[in-house]
């Protein structure tokens, strides 16, 4: 297996926020991630988009320090081991992620502690950050989809993180709350933060985007400026886009 | 944040869960109770021959029930993936695992409150000896399940059928702790020998077994 390194331009002279060299991850003898080496400069928001099975969600996963790679290695903000910068890096799974019995307010207040934040204002801002209302007493598990996701996010970013890995952020999203996420996220790169969406849908994150980074069979197959006008429709193929 | 710190948050936040849910005790009560009534049913003991048996029919009453106890404390973590965030954070894994073998040992303990004096009025217990020393064997003996249970379960939460899995990994390794507690608990309702060694053998084991897990879990936590 030939492995590929594809960096960016723009990353020259500093160091990557994300830096993979040859990451294989095997789920038994299926390989979902094979041979991907890239670099991703700080201060930028990617795109990771590819249809199922690309093995986008492992990729992130593995970013996330939630899978251990096969084989390869994961440099993330600079440090290989994942745990000692878990402080500066937020992550967003397929699920939401909080506690079904807990209101949001619980929720983050819980997941707060842990990053040994005890403001509850702090957790009333990323509630508010994310549109939701803090003072709301509904458990997370009387929520519709779109307020999961958003209060999901929330706890992503309650703490600053300096990275943020979100996996489908907008699935079961309304139009309007999806894009309204995607301008959050964009003024979260905007002041300086790294940010990987996964996404199926590549017209919500098109305003936003600096980078749009294709997967495919497990390998990573092509990285564009934004996202190329093939692949906003949401019956594009991104296997079909190549470097 | 200190593993002090994160236990106690862990712990509150799984007491208030559990306030909400009462999915454990609620079953774990059920259970208890179906098994004295079938016990009482199936045996007819006088109050002498009740000493001699209730050491046993009490600690397999309350294993069982902490069985269903112990199968729910991972399965409010999966649900919505929820260990996930706590696994992406920087708090240390033995914090989680402490706070969940000692929100075990509150279920249970709630659990032999409620039950006990139902065994001393199905089973007329009258105990020989001095009732105090039930409650360090109670304590020791339901830690000893609650340590075990909570480690083995955090285990098997990645198998297919993990509810079947836990009762047949903990039950084999509890088998000396169960010996400690039945012999004790027999010897203090008899009053016919001292429960000192079987007492020493349970802190021994709560000893050995607390620390193995404690120093294992973030392995079983990260495990793939």
């Amino acid at each position: 297996m030939s492995s590929e390194h594809i960096s960016n331009d723009n990353a020259a002279g500093t160091q990557p926020a994300v830096a993979l060299s040859e990451v294989v991850r095997h789920f038994g003898r299926f390989a979902a991630v094979r041979e991907v080496t890239a670099d991703f400069a700080p201060g930028r928001l990617y795109v990771v988009l590819g249809e199922n099975g690309a093995g986008k969600s492992t990729l992130l996963r593995m970013m996330a320090g939630l899978l251990q790679p096969t084989r390869g290695t994961i440099r993330i903000l600079g440090e290989t081991d994942i745990r000692a910068v878990a402080t500066r890096m937020g992550y967003m799974g397929h699920a939401p992620l909080l506690y079904d019995e807990l209101d949001a307010m619980e929720n983050l207040r819980y997941f707060a502690g842990l990053y040994s934040i005890h403001d509850d204002r702090v957790c009333a801002a990323a509630i508010e950050r994310v549109g939701l209302n803090p003072e709301l007493k509904r458990r997370v598990g009387q929520y519709s989809q779109g307020m999961r996701q958003r209060a999901s996010l929330a706890r992503a970013i309650l703490h600053n993180p300096e990275l943020l890995l979100l996996d489908e952020p907008f699935s079961n999203v309304d139009v309007k709350s999806a894009h309204e996420m995607a301008r959050l996220l964009g003024a979260m790169r905007d002041e300086g933060k790294t940010v990987f969406v996964v996404t199926h849908q590549a017209a919500v994150m098109e305003p936003v985007a600096d980078e749009s980074i294709v997967m495919h069979t497990g390998r990573l197959i092509a990285r564009e400026q934004g996202i190329p006008q093939s692949l906003l429709s949401p019956y594009a193929r991104p296997s079909e886009v190549r470097r | 944040m200190s593993i002090l710190g994160v236990t106690q948050r862990t712990l509150r936040k799984d007491l208030r869960l559990e306030w909400r849910s009462k999915d454990a005790i609620n079953s774990m009560l059920f259970f208890a109770l179906l098994v004295v009534v079938i016990f009482s049913f199936a045996f007819d003991p006088t109050a002498e021959e009740s000493r001699h048996i209730a050491g046993g029919l009490i600690w397999v009453a309350f294993l069982f029930a902490a069985v269903v106890a112990l199968n729910q404390t991972w399965a409010r973590e999966l649900r919505n993936q929820v260990l996930d965030a706590y696994r992406v954070s920087p708090a240390p894994a033995t914090a989680l695992f402490l706070a969940k073998a000692l929100g075990n040992f509150l279920f249970v303990v709630v659990l032999e409150a409620l039950m006990a004096p139902l065994f001393v009025v199905f089973y007329n217990l009258r105990s020989v000896g001095p009732v105090y020393q039930l409650l360090v064997v109670g304590a020791l003996g339901t830690w000893a399940l609650v340590v075990n249970g909570t480690f083995f379960a955090a285990m098997s939460i990645r198998t297919r059928s993990r509810e079947i899995m836990l009762p047949l990994i903990l039950f084999p390794i509890s088998i000396p702790a169960l010996l400690a507690m039945v012999d004790a608990t027999t010897s203090i309702l008899t009053g016919s020998a001292s429960p000192a060694f079987w007492i020493r053998l349970l802190a021994i084991y709560d000893l050995v077994f607390t620390t193995v897990c404690l120093s294992l879990f973030e392995t079983v936590l990260n495990a793939e």
